[in-house]
């Protein structure tokens, strides 16, 4: 399976995103510069975290009209795993791929601390490797991930099932503890915690590295059915 | 139109502007001896931050001499951006340690911010890529609104570069001491790791070779930083708010990406930061080592505004903006290399046979000087010293002891005291992860990072106890280096070498610059003993408020190797039914202790005794214990003694501690006796433990019960529930910083 990592000017997890798939997944993984627009060889996108742009005018903002972004609309239309952490899940809120907006974190200060998610919903490609409601500790590190949208939005994630992930104690102040939440068809993924920094016992915890073996299975069931 | 009318080269002498620069009348009259002629307000005012404290070392560098900088691992000591040290495997550590104290006294966010900036660039200067930032930092007791006001924007500023540029804040020190209340310390340090192929030198060599430009416009801001980090800050200072520059790290992030693909170019010659002194220190420097001159034509330097004059643009401050010489006719590919990176490369200036630095402006010549007069030859002071009246009354002082009869209460407040107080409101701030090599976070004695693909990691640590300095420079020296190699050693690492932060005031006065010799005595002599050469850092005088000193605080930021993950040791304790020993004995002493600050409000006194011999024996000993692997955990005792240390040990987990203690006073407890260290073993160590370890004395053992149960000649003196002890230790910080004042 081959992984693109989006890199826009700013971004400082790709290296870590890269790492982990690589490493510890196995898997193969290309740096995609985001002056590039062809996504064709890829399986799977992943925007990682850091400060696009250096967050200016709107974290995600700027970085939402890279050269790159219609490549990833047209790679997520057509089905194709995507997945933007931190940073990378407000670059998909900014270019409209996933519904609401972040906010300053509730007492306006960066949070760097591991936390525990829950597992809400483990029938989608990034997470089926867990168990529903299983707790998974995995890292936060972001100043922006109050997670905001309005009712309706709410509802229709929630009947939708595209809450996957909760916070066990609500560390921003995000609307219904939402830590991470897919689109409607279930294969464009947003999340505020570094999965990528959960990979590996030595650092704490390698509970992250069942996210991204959940997508290679996937991958791999579909196309053992498809070929 | 210029912000200011330029007065001409006779106002300057006559109406001596050169002394608001920061320049003697002695100095000026050596300027015109070299230059043969009275110099123009340029050159003035490129003299006077060339020759000021902060650029020239210029009172400080007969001390510094004293200190050991070679060794067998040493591949570069201080004179560079940094320092660097091998660490096997043809890789090398890259580190070094600068203090930003005036700006951040003024400007707290930016001033923080702009130093983390700064540092970072002298370590990726070298050809490094950036790995870790440590700080230390010193304020005034936490009961004022501007001194929680400087606390609490000095984190943010550090978080809000740092965590931007994408470099993991991994550790650091908090002293809280009213001596810093007007003048804060605000010191950072950068970590890098390189290949020796890739090491870059700031140099400019080779006539006819292209000096360029990169990074972000020169502005008006920072002008004569550098002349204002050398002068003692008054009430008055804030004016000099200008003089503190703003920090753009998104910037930054992508200079360090341009120029480390730079350094991969053979094209490239020489490279260095604009930092002090900006375009004047990097292109002097540059030129004075390569034995060359430069030529520089100041129509082509990016500006930020309009009308910038050449003495605007040669002091300027702004930040992240780099100089860099390229062999002639290479110019493209570097301008290709930082297109990449929406950044421009701009042809400034020519590498010149003449020693020069030679300016030209709307084609005329607007500054002729020679660079190693610029970077060389400032006057060197031998500044008269003399013992402070206090030093020989602390030293033969007999203090009535006060008797203590409720070690748990005084344990509690030990606990939250702000200096002791858990640190988790500062570091929850710091994005202490990226890279994911952050293998011990903070919290512990010393930070560890692992080097990938090599089962190694590097450990690090910042400190230094001022509170021992103000008692007795010379023994409080020899303590800052050795506490910061116990951190290492408890850590599983090997110390490898210091980088230093020389915090202190007006050294034109006697009695500062006594306690100046002093201090760096004292690390001279530590530095040898524990084999950790000084291979760069930073002087920073004139930490003054009103005419008083801050304490001498000579930070002390060191680096080990840990040569194997498996030697990775942390402070907490591991599991129930292990053996706690302490090595060391313990004396009554409480000079210049946390204890002494909480019961009088005062240190004074004989600074705790340190014996290096012994310290480096323990040390040895102890390293060779966790590389054995018969230690499940390691812990210096330091500030609040023995009882705080083993709070420290347990507080965070879920075990309880059975402790039991004999001696003279209780007040032994809380004793800050050197060179002491508290480990945990498992039982079936305890014979080779003891065997590789002399001076272990067996105190007791780690239980289930959550308790911290500490008997004292066989009567129970403590018995608290640790997670009691944590809520205090935890929420003192929080508390201090929310409390109405």
């Amino acid at each position: 399976m081959r992984f693109a990592v989006i890199v826009f000017p700013g971004s400082n997890c790709d290296t870590d995103l890269f790492h982990a798939i690589r490493d510890e997944l196995g898997e193969q993984v290309d740096y995609v510069d985001h002056t590039e627009t062809n996504l064709a060889h890829y399986d799977a996108v992943l925007l990682p975290g850091g400060f696009s742009y250096g967050d200016y005018l709107r974290s995600g903002a700027i970085a939402s009209f890279s050269n790159i972004m219609p490549a990833v609309k047209g790679f997520a239309d057509s089905g194709k795993p995507v997945l933007g952490i931190c940073n990378g899940f407000q670059v998909l809120l900014e270019a409209g791929l996933l519904p609401g907006a972040m906010k300053r974190n509730e007492e306006l200060k960066f949070i760097c601390r591991p936390v525990e998610l829950i597992v809400e919903n483990n029938q989608t490609i990034f997470t089926s490797e867990y168990q529903l409601k299983e707790a998974i500790q995995v890292p936060v590190a972001h100043a922006e991930g109050n997670y905001e949208c309005n009712e309706a939005t709410l509802e229709s994630l929630q009947v939708n099932n595209q809450i996957v992930f909760k916070y066990k104690q609500n560390p921003n102040g995000s609307t219904a503890d939402i830590a991470g939440i897919t689109n409607e068809k279930g294969n464009v993924l947003g999340m505020m915690p570094h999965p990528e920094r959960a990979v590996d016992q030595l650092l704490g915890s390698a509970d992250g590295l069942r996210l991204f073996q959940s997508i290679l299975k996937n991958w791999r069931e579909q196309n053992a059915i498809t070929s | 139109m210029p912000l200011l009318l330029e007065p001409n080269t006779t106002e300057v002498k006559e109406k001596k502007l050169y002394q608001d620069m920061g320049l003697t009348d002695e100095e000026f009259q050596l300027i015109e001896q070299i230059l043969g002629r009275t110099p123009n307000y340029t050159e003035t005012g490129i003299f006077s931050v060339m020759w000021s404290e902060h650029c020239s070392y210029k009172k400080s560098r007969p001390l510094l001499k004293k200190f050991p900088t070679e060794g067998e691992r040493i591949l570069q000591g201080p004179g560079e951006g940094a320092g660097i040290v091998d660490i096997g495997d043809g890789q090398a550590a890259v580190f070094k340690i600068e203090s930003h104290n005036h700006p951040s006294a003024i400007e707290p966010y930016q001033g923080a911010a702009t130093g983390v900036g700064g540092i970072i660039r002298d370590v990726f200067s070298m050809g490094a890529r950036p790995i870790a930032l440590l700080n230390s930092l010193r304020f005034g007791e936490l009961n004022d609104s501007r001194t929680k006001y400087l606390f609490e924007e000095v984190v943010a500023g550090i978080a809000g570069y740092g965590n931007c540029v994408g470099i993991p804040t991994v550790g650091g020190e908090i002293q809280i001491d009213d001596c810093y209340k007007g003048n804060p310390l605000v010191n950072a340090m950068c970590v890098g790791i390189i290949d020796h192929t890739d090491i870059q030198v700031g140099q400019a060599k080779g006539i006819g070779n292209t000096v360029m430009y990169i990074g972000s416009a020169t502005g008006r801001d920072g002008i004569h930083g550098a002349t204002f980090a050398s002068e003692e800050l008054t009430d008055e200072s804030q004016e000099d708010r200008p003089a503190v520059q703003v920090g753009d790290p998104f910037m930054e992030k992508l200079l360090i990406e341009a120029c480390l693909e730079i350094t991969k170019s053979d094209a490239l010659v020489g490279i260095q930061d604009m930092g002090a002194a900006g375009l004047t220190s990097s292109a002097s420097e540059m030129a004075s080592k390569a034995g060359t001159g430069i030529e520089m034509n100041l129509d082509l330097v990016p500006q930020r505004e309009q009308h910038m004059t050449p003495y605007e643009m040669m002091l300027s401050e702004s930040q992240e903006r780099m100089l860099i010489v390229v062999k002639k006719g290479h110019e493209q590919e570097m301008k290709d290399i930082v297109a990449k990176y929406d950044l421009e490369a701009v042809e400034v200036g020519t590498v010149i046979e003449e020693k020069q630095l030679r300016l030209t402006y709307n084609g005329e010549v607007v500054a002729d000087m020679p660079v190693d007069a610029l970077a060389e030859d400032a006057p060197i002071y031998h500044l008269p010293s003399k013992e402070p009246k206090d030093y020989q009354i602390n030293q033969t002082m007999s203090f009535n002891l006060p008797k203590i009869d409720n070690p748990e209460e005084l344990l509690i407040k030990l606990l939250q005291a702000p200096t002791i107080a858990n640190k988790e409101w500062v570091y929850d701030q710091y994005d202490y992860m990226v890279q994911t090599n952050t293998v011990v976070s903070p919290g512990s004695d010393a930070a560890i990072l692992r080097i990938r693909d090599t089962g190694k990691a590097l450990a690090m640590t910042t400190d230094c106890n001022s509170r021992y300095l103000h008692l007795d420079p010379k023994t409080g020296g020899k303590i800052a280096v050795a506490e910061a190699a116990r951190n290492i050693i408890c850590s599983g690492g090997e110390p490898l070498a210091l980088t230093d932060c020389l915090n202190f005031g007006n050294p034109e006065k006697a009695e500062n610059f006594w306690s100046m010799e002093q201090a760096t005595d004292g690390m001279a002599i530590a530095s040898k003993q524990l084999s950790t050469p000084v291979i760069s850092g930073n002087v920073s005088l004139y930490n003054e408020t009103n005419g008083v000193s801050v304490y001498p605080t000579p930070v002390v930021g060191m680096v080990g190797l840990v040569h194997d993950l498996n030697h990775i040791t942390t402070q907490h304790v591991k599991q129930a039914g292990d053996h706690i020993y302490v090595i060391g004995e313990t004396d009554l002493e409480i000079g210049g202790s946390e204890i002494q600050k909480l019961l009088t409000g005062k240190y004074e006194g004989k600074a705790p005794v340190i014996n290096l011999e012994k310290e480096k024996d323990r040390q040895k000993q102890l390293l060779t214990a966790i590389q054995t692997g018969v230690i499940e955990s390691a812990h210096d005792i330091s500030e609040g003694g023995l009882a705080v240390a083993l709070a420290e040990k347990v507080m965070t987990t879920e075990h309880g501690l059975d402790i039991n203690l004999s001696g003279s006073q209780l007040l032994e407890l809380f004793s800050e006796t050197q060179s002491r260290f508290v480990v945990t073993v498992k039982a079936e160590n305890l014979r080779a433990f003891e065997e590789l370890v002399n001076d272990a004395n067996w105190i007791g053992k780690v239980t289930t019960d959550g308790y911290l149960d500490v008997k004292w000649n066989g009567e129970g003196v403590i018995k608290a529930s640790v997670q009691t002890l944590t809520d205090y230790w935890k929420g003192a910080i929080p508390c201090l910083l929310t409390s109405k004042v």
